[in-house]
This record gives C-alpha cells, structure tokens and sequence, in this order.
C-alpha cells in the first residue's frame, strides 16, 4: 500500500477564498450529493470571523460608513490581506493604507486616518507595561539640563498628525456624544498611551507628532523643538509638554552630566 | 554656550515649568468630568482593543463579496461642518 | 467581557477558560485582568493558533508564544484543536478539517510531540466539528485519535457538542462515537449551542456557532458521556453573540449538576467496590 499523498491545502485555502472556484477535490457528503453548501460553511467561517475582527478593530470607521459598507470594505481587505499571525489583535496593520487606495471611500478623505488612530489605539491596550514618570519627578528636573536630557516614552506611545480632526471625530463616536460641527479643514495630531490600564487619547499641538517622534528616536529635548519648528513655525512646547505630562507619556528622562 | 543657545535652554526649562505646573492644575480640575468620559470609553475600549479569537464558527452567511455597489451610510453625513451638514469635502478657506 | 461581573460576584465556578492567542500581547489589561483571574480560580488555556493538523511545519514564533503564556501562568491544562488553520504563512482564522489517514497522521503526531517537548507537559486534543469528509481518509476520527494518543501520550479534550454535530453532519450515531471515544484519556469537556442549518439537499447542518443555549440533544449526550467517564471539567462555550453573565453562569450550574450527579455515584461505586 502507497502512502496517500499529502492532503492538498493550498488547493483547499483557494477555494475557501474564492467563492467562483468550486470546492476541492476530494470532499464527501453522506448521501453523496454536492458538498458546496457544507463547505461554504469554512469559507463563511473565514469571511465573517475576520471582517469581524476589522468591524470590533475599526468601529469608529465602521460608524463613519455604516454597517452596509464598512463589511463591504473589509471583505476587499480581507480578500487581499489576511493575517500573518493567529493574534487576531494585530490584524488590520495594513487597513489604514488601503482604506486611503480604496477607491469608492475616495470622497471620506479623513476615513484613513481615523482608521491609522483606531489601529493605534489597539496597539496600546496589549502594549508593554510600564511605570510612568509622575508630575513631581518631572518637576524636580534640573531646569538648566533639560535641553539636553533624552526620554523614554511609555512603550503605548504613538503620535497620527493628520490634516483633519481626527480626534475630534474619534471621540465623539466613542463617546456617544451629540454630534457638534467640526471644521474638516483643521488638522489634529493625536497621541495615544496608556500609562496604566486606560489608553489616553489627546491632542497635541501642531508639530506635536515631530517634536515625539524625535524623543522616541533618542534626540534630545533641544534638537526635537528643533525638528519640531522646522515643521510648524509656531510649535507650541509649553502646550505640548502638557499634554506629554498630562497623558503620563514619561517614563523616563535622563539629563545629560 | 552660545547665546542662541542659551535661550533655547532658558525656553526649554521654562516651557516645563509652565507645563508641569498647567498639567498639575488640568488634572485636578478634570478629575471629576475624565472619569464620566473614562467610563463610556472603556466599555467600548474592549472592543476597539481588537476582538476575540475565538474557536467558534459561524452562522451568519456573508462570504460572496460580489459586485461593489455600496455607499457609505454611517455618520459621515453626521458630521456637520461650519458650512452645514453633510459636507464631506474640506471646506474652502 | 465579563470580567467586572466575575469579579463583583466570586462566583462559585470549577475554572475559567481562556484563548491562548487573545493573551499574547506584552501587556496591559488582558495580562492585568488575568492575573487576577488565575489567582481566585484555576485557569486552562485553550489555543487556536497553532495548526496541528497542518502538514506545514508548527509556527515556532507561535509555539514560543503559547510557551511564554503557558510558563506565565502555569495552567492547570494547555488544549489544542484537531484541525489547521494557518497555511502558507496566512492564518484563516477557522478550524478546518483534514483527512484522517497516514500521511496526516504523521503530521500531527510530529506537531503534537513537538509542543509537548516545548511545554514540557501532555497537552490536550479536541475533536472537530466536521461538516464534510474526505475521501482520502483510511481512519475513523476516533481511530485517528486512539493513534495520536498511543503515540504522543497527549490527552483528549472531548467537546460533546462536535460529537453531535458531526453525528447530525456525517450520518452517524453520536452515542456510538462516544461509546467508541477512548474515555481514559479524557481530561476536560467542552459543551456549546450549535446553530442549526441545511445542506442544498435538504440534509441538516449543524454549525458549531458558541451562539446559544447547549441544546437538550447536547445535554443528554453528555451524561451519556459522563456515564463511561470520570466527572471531568466541563466548559461551557460561548463566544458569539454572548448572553449576561447570569445566563452563562445557569449553564455551567447545570453541568455542574450532572457532575455532581456523577461524583457522588463514583463515590457509592468505589464504597461499594470496598465493602466486596
């Protein structure tokens, strides 16, 4: 007796992925009838549970389109991109990307980058744990070498600088707040951590997003102002430190001897 | 030190100062009113933080995809801008 | 999801059950919240992520992972499926059946043997919910997992209500594969409510759904089960549309009931077995 070859699960995969092929070869049903409907069963498991996992991922962006066109969307993705991982937290990395290519959202111009937040907001909730600084450490600083002390952000730290409101947007969904007017036309740059167990969202001055992005990369506090103006003339590190603290961004902050 | 960069350094330590002190007056000041927006949005957190895995199957049938034909239905519409409702585009300056 | 109301109630509860993948990350309220849970109860750990039935090698990324996981917060057992779910490096998300014959079967064999080495304990195999067959099975499932545990020495997770929903699917009796099942080896039950559909022909299809009450059918093949085995720990599974706190608990209560049942007749059977 030969050794029965190896069960062909490429073939398989194909087919769960494509409704027009029809099943693979080789599947039985007990009276022997088609097994189309018995193995749409897998191929329905696949869809739903992952356009699934992008409405619970993405559910600002979900209220933004509607219910209809959002699984719509999300089965292009779905179709396109499936997970590298078996940690369903992490699928959607690329949604953002292809929401901004997808053409019949073209005219949700901010619909990307509200998704690029929400996707960040998940990565802090399973984001590594961390003390941070409190608002006396940071005040017992020497003023005289902040210029040139580094920090180190909480491990949840990510910074969106988008040309529309997306914060704004983000929580009045979240909130369930009544809708107040927004101005497209206003950009905001978010900054999400979660310091302990809840993830902050908050808004950073323009500029704001440099001025972290140059923390998290180890350049000091002079030279991120620095990146910071070259950005936005009038960057604000008053206000940006604020929220900073506020947020509990800290971690720690060495200053230089 | 240069001058140019003493000042950025004066700036700097002044710019914490400010901050510390601005952050230590937000924080008591919004204690009561974050914790009612804290509430609503943690609920909701445990979603948005990414579903379950989950070793179910399902029943709800949705696996065709077809022809596109949808049109975004949700709260776009929602967000009024200045200029009224429904504007999708960036409004002029 | 109902982590608040476990936590405000204490309920009386044998274990909780949690899915391996849903806790990988590095941190934050996950790791939080069940740190707290493995201290007030005993936990399992029931993964989906690593394709067994595969005839790809294991994710060793992965099977780190679970180790990581595992190792963390020593579970009182690890369970896996008797399925695949990942290929070509894409993960589907769906526990997808294979064909039970040599070939497959040196597969899992090889996957089981591996993350048992890696876990450094036996590990627990659950049978599917199978809505086809394949041609190119030459085993009976309960053959093929009667052949695993010979030669990994794993354990077996019997979930009751794929039993049943392969019996309906497939065309066979569900008491007689229970009958069959190799009920030593079987060291935690999983019951669920199915949802219920037909093939093009008119045939029922059952689908393992987690979306509802475990069916009357369900709960008369467990105690059916429990008759042949010891009162084993039993899950109720329900992670689709999931109901109050309350409603999960007055299922658990009523497997609860019929361990009991069967504790105490174990008990007059080895009393009975000491006055002889």
């Amino acid at each position: 007796m030969t050794a029965p070859a190896d069960f062909d699960q490429g073939a398989f995969v194909r087919a769960l992925l494509d409704p027009e092929l029809p099943p693979p070869n080789g599947l039985e049903t007990p009276r022997g009838f088609s097994p189309e409907k018995r193995f749409a069963v897998y191929r329905n498991n696949v869809c739903v549970g992952l356009v699934d996992a992008l409405s619970e991922r993405f559910p600002v962006c979900w209220q933004l389109v509607g219910e209809e066109f959002f699984r719509a969307m999300a089965h292009c993705y779905m179709r396109e991109f499936l997970p590298c991982a078996p940690m369903l937290f992490e699928y959607g990395g690329g949604f953002a990307t292809f929401v901004s290519q997808f053409e019949p959202a073209r005219e949700l111009s901010y619909l990307s980058d509200v998704a690029r937040l929400e996707y960040a907001v998940g990565q802090a909730y399973h984001a590594e744990d961390a003390a941070p600084l409190t608002i006396g450490s940071v005040r017992a600083l020497p003023p005289d070498r902040l210029e040139n002390a580094t920090a180190t952000l909480h491990p949840s730290t990510q910074v969106i600088a988008s040309t529309y409101p997306i914060v704004s947007i983000w929580r009045q969904h979240m909130s369930g707040e009544e809708m107040t007017p927004l101005d497209l036309n206003r950009g905001e740059e978010a900054l999400v951590v979660r310091p302990e167990l809840e993830i902050r969202v908050s808004t950073l001055p323009a500029g704001g997003a440099v001025f972290v992005d140059a923390l998290q990369d180890r350049q000091t506090f002079g030279e991120a102002v620095n990146a910071a103006t070259a950005v936005a003339t009038d960057f604000d590190l008053t206000a940006c430190l604020r929220e900073l603290i506020l947020a509990e961004a800290f971690v720690a902050i060495r200053v230089a001897h | 030190m240069s001058d140019k960069k003493l000042r950025a350094a004066i700036a700097i330590a002044g710019a914490f100062a400010t901050a510390v002190t601005l952050a230590e007056t937000a924080k008591a000041a919004k204690a009561e009113q974050e914790k009612c927006f804290g509430v609503s949005l943690k609920g909701k957190n445990d979603c948005a933080a990414g579903p379950g895995t989950s070793c179910a199957g399902t029943s709800k049938t949705d696996y065709q995809g077809g022809a596109w034909k949808y049109v975004p239905k949700g709260t776009c519409s929602a967000i009024v801008t200045p200029k009224g409702k429904g504007s999708l585009e960036p409004l002029p300056n | 999801m109902h982590f608040a109301d476990i936590e405000a109630s204490a309920p009386d509860v044998g274990f909780f059950e949690i899915h391996a993948e849903n806790y990988m990350g590095a941190g934050g309220a996950p790791h939080a919240q069940l740190t707290r849970l493995r201290r007030d109860f005993p936990l399992s750990i029931h993964g989906v992520g690593l394709s067994i039935g595969g005839a790809e090698p294991l994710d060793r990324e992965h099977l780190a992972r679970v180790k990581t996981l595992v190792d963390r917060y020593k579970p009182a057992a690890f369970s896996e499926h008797l399925a695949w779910s990942t290929q070509g490096g894409r993960f589907l998300n769906d526990l997808l059946a294979l064909p039970y014959n040599a070939s497959t079967l040196t597969h899992v064999v090889a996957h089981v043997n591996e993350i048992q080495e890696a876990l450094a304990r036996p590990i627990l195999i659950e049978n599917p919910a199978a809505y086809l067959r394949f041609q190119s099975s030459d085993y009976s499932e309960i053959e093929f997992l009667r052949e695993v545990v010979r030669r990994t020495d794993c354990r077996l997770l019997l979930d009751v209500t794929n039993a049943y929903i392969s019996a309906t699917n497939l065309g066979f009796s569900a008491e007689d594969y229970i009958d069959a099942f190799p009920m030593s080896f079987v060291e935690e039950i999983h019951l669920a409510g199915y949802a219920e559909d037909a093939d093009e022909v008119g045939d029922p299809l059952l689908i393992d759904a987690h979306c509802a009450p475990v069916q009357e059918g369900v709960w008369r093949l467990y105690v059916h089960a429990l008759s042949r085995c010891r009162p084993v720990a039993t899950l109720i599974e329900w992670d689709n549309d999931v109901p109050p706190w309350k409603v999960l608990f007055a299922q658990a209560m009523r497997a609860e009931s019929f361990l009991a049942r069967r504790r105490s007749a174990v008990e007059d059977n080895s009393i009975s077995a000491a006055i002889q």
